[in-house]
């Protein structure tokens, strides 16, 4: 469904040139849902953005090949682009207020979505919208829909968005911390909703979170990245229960406990990650590494294995 | 415990209007929250948790006087501040900082990282451009952002990037109460250890009082004193954090920590969860007695006129149920 080959974003700036993905490659299957997860400003969500084409900052320079259903995204006209974008590919943002205008009810956007994509009327596309705020659980949606975002909690705007994205059934959902700010309860009932889509539809389903217990009840493989490159993939049980990269071992093991002794400190990793101005020359998570060796010196690269890590220890690859 | 609350809400309401004169029902009224009485000692990590929409965000603003409350009463160090006009509320604003749920709506675009957390230094405090220019690089470095990133706009960083500098400046004042609303929730695991680590630090160093708000529970846990829980506008239980955990007593929090996904493979689909059936109901007409009865698993007909009020169970935990659990 999505091939994505060496892609790799990066930002000029005053300070020089930020490279932000440094060769990213990977798929997604019909009916496949990929979780990622990583270090904050790993490059997760400027990996996305590419794929769907909303990199508008002028500085930013893209390279490399992503396929949708075997046609090239990169270097696609845009107006070509919009039409993919809502009818087969769908975003939900991290930041909910990216996708809504302030200055419109939710209603109206979610309807307006709708218009572009489906030829009914603009009572049947209301009534639609209300149908969706029901479906991801926002109480009273024939009210809610007359309201402005502000004027909605942070997990009522972002269910809109949710809403909205769900709104054309799209064959390629991508989802950046879709959950985040929802309670775990009406979470659930989302990561049901995307399971239904997945189920129904056949989508493939790209999900970012840093919720690792999302991730081990959602994603069917997992794809770790750290300082714009991906260091491990594997199926969800093999990664979870047998981690090769000493950066996902890591990240386990700062996950807080909610049963038993709460730890005095929480686990957390030492050092800073990579700059994006002057990357480390050899393995980006050396300088935090404390497994680092010689061989550490080059780049590392990732195997052939389904589970493979990109990492110099043995077994990893 | 015989200290003074540093921080006391009264039976603290907030209204909100919604709805215009061209919508179907015309004016309406959320009432974002109902009545909350809750003191924060000095200190504590007070956790606010509840489903989402339930006014934790509100109440944690009107706390530090954001918004002008509805009705009941606030006050702050033994001072009522209910009324407090924006002048007067000037000298107070050092003491009580927010890190805001949507850092990128909090942060003027147009300004350079450097300026944003500088600003409220050059507001409240008496420090020149070069002191200003250090104190802004060592808040940098303990929220875990590099030097270069001084220089950099908002929109040039990732979610997580931006949360932190919310956190900088929030504690650049040493404030004696933040409101942290969801200030971990867009990191990842590994830095949100190190930012939970560094609070709790700051918290031992300054004497810090935190009020936190969350919605991922094993951070809840982690960094909470006490934890109050929240159901549409008013709190439902509030006891000590490790306790409510291990024997919640309102089904609302029951279904909640029922609810929370397990980052462990072999544990998925053990049905342990607590699935909550109904509609959520809306601020704008809560359902009649218990507000959780329409969807409370264990709910019996007294619970549908009579509205149970948060009474003390034991010592340390109160609950606003007329069937508690665990009893
Ligand atoms: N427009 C931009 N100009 C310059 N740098 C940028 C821009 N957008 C993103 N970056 C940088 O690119 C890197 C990757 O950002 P990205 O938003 O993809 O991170 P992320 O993995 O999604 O992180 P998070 O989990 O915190 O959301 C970051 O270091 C960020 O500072
Ligand atoms: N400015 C406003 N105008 C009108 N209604 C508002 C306003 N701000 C909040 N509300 C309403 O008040 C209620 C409580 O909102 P609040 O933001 O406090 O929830 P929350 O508990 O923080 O939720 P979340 O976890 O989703 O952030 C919601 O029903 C919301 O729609
Ligand atoms: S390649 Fe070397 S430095 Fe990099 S993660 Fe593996 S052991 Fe550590
Ligand atoms: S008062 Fe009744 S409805 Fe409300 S939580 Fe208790 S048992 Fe459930
Ligand atoms: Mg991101
Ligand atoms: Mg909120």
């Amino acid at each position: 469904m999505l091939e994505v080959r060496d892609l790799r974003v990066s930002f000029s700036s005053e300070q020089g040139l930020m490279r932000a993905i440094d060769g990213v490659s990977f798929t997604v299957g019909e009916g496949e849902i990929l979780g990622l997860v990583g270090e904050s400003g790993s490059g997760k969500t400027v990996s996305l953005l590419a794929v769907m084409g909303l990199i508008n900052d002028p500085n930013a320079v893209i390279e490399g090949s992503i396929k949708f259903k075997g046609r090239e995204l990169v270097g696609m006209p845009n107006a070509e682009m919009r039409k993919l974008r809502g009818r087969e590919i769908a975003m939900i943002f991290q930041d909910p207020m990216t996708a809504l205008t302030p200055v419109y009810t939710i209603g109206w956007q979610i309807a307006e979505q709708i218009l572009q994509h489906q030829n009914i009327s603009k009572s049947a596309a209301r009534q639609k919208a209300i149908d969706l705020l029901a479906e991801v659980n926002i109480p009273n949606p024939a009210d809610a829909i007359d309201r402005y975002p502000h004027q909605l909690s942070g997990g009522m705007r972002q269910r809109a968005v949710i809403a909205m994205a769900l709104s054309c059934n799209p064959s390629l959902l991508v989802a950046d911390e879709p959950t985040t700010a929802l309670d775990v309860t009406v979470q659930a009932q989302i990561l049901d909703l995307v399971r239904k889509l997945q189920r129904n539809h056949k989508s493939a389903v790209v999900f970012i979170t840093h919720d690792m217990g999302v991730i081990a009840e959602i994603a069917d493989r997992v794809m770790v990245m750290y300082g714009g490159r991906i260091v491990e993939r594997g199926l969800r049980n093999e990664l979870f229960l047998n981690p090769k990269h000493p950066y996902t071992k890591a990240l386990l093991d700062s996950i807080p406990p909610l049963e038993g002794e709460k730890p005095k400190r929480l686990r957390a990793i030492s050092g800073s990650p990579p700059s994006l101005l002057n990357r480390p020359t050899g393995c980006c998570f050396g300088p935090r590494c404390v497994f680092r060796f010689d061989a550490c010196s080059a780049q590392p690269e990732l195997g052939k294995l389904e589970h493979s890590a990109a990492c110099f220890l043995e077994g990893a690859r | 415990m015989t200290k003074a609350p540093l921080l006391e809400a009264v039976s603290v309401s907030k209204d909100f209007a919604v709805g215009t004169r061209f919508s179907a029902r015309g004016k309406q009224i959320v009432h974002a929250v109902d009545g909350v009485s809750l003191a924060i000692m000095p200190g504590e990590t007070l956790g606010l948790v509840g489903e989402s929409g339930c006014g934790k965000s509100t109440l944690g603003r009107c706390m530090v006087r954001l918004y002008d409350i509805s009705s009941g009463t606030l006050r702050f160090d033994g001072k009522d501040i209910t009324k407090h006009s924006m002048r007067q509320m000037r000298p107070l604003r050092k003491e009580l900082q927010v890190v805001f749920q949507d850092p990128y709506a909090s942060l003027n675009p147009r300004r350079r990282v450097r300026d944003l957390i500088a600003e409220p230094l050059r507001v409240h405090t008496k420090l020149n451009e070069k002191q200003i220019g250090e104190r802004v690089a060592q808040l940098l470095s303990l929220v875990g952002l590099q030097a270069d990133h001084a220089l950099r706009f908002p929109h040039e960083f990732s979610g997580g990037q931006r949360q932190r500098i919310g956190i900088a400046r929030a504690i650049a004042l040493e404030p004696k109460l933040i409101v942290l609303d969801e200030p971990v929730s867009a990191l990842d695991v590994s830095v949100q250890a190190q930012i939970v680590n560094l609070l709790a630090d700051l918290q031992e160093r300054l004497h810090l009082t935190y009020v936190f708000i969350a919605h991922d529970l094993s951070v809840v846990r982690q960094v909470s004193t006490r934890i109050a829980v929240m159901y549409l506008g008013s709190i439902v239980e509030l006891g000590n954090a490790e306790d409510i955990f291990i024997k919640p007593a309102h089904p609302y929090t029951q279904a909640l920590i029922s609810a929370v996904p397990v980052p462990d493979v072999t544990k998925q689909g053990s049905g342990r969860r607590i699935i909550l059936s109904g509609d959520v109901p809306s601020p704008i007409n809560p359902p009649a007695g218990c507000r959780f009865h329409p969807r409370c698993p264990i709910a019996q007909e007294r619970c549908k006129i009579e509205r149970p009020a948060l009474l003390q169970t034991n010592d340390k935990r109160s609950v606003a149920c007329h069937f508690p659990l665990n009893k």
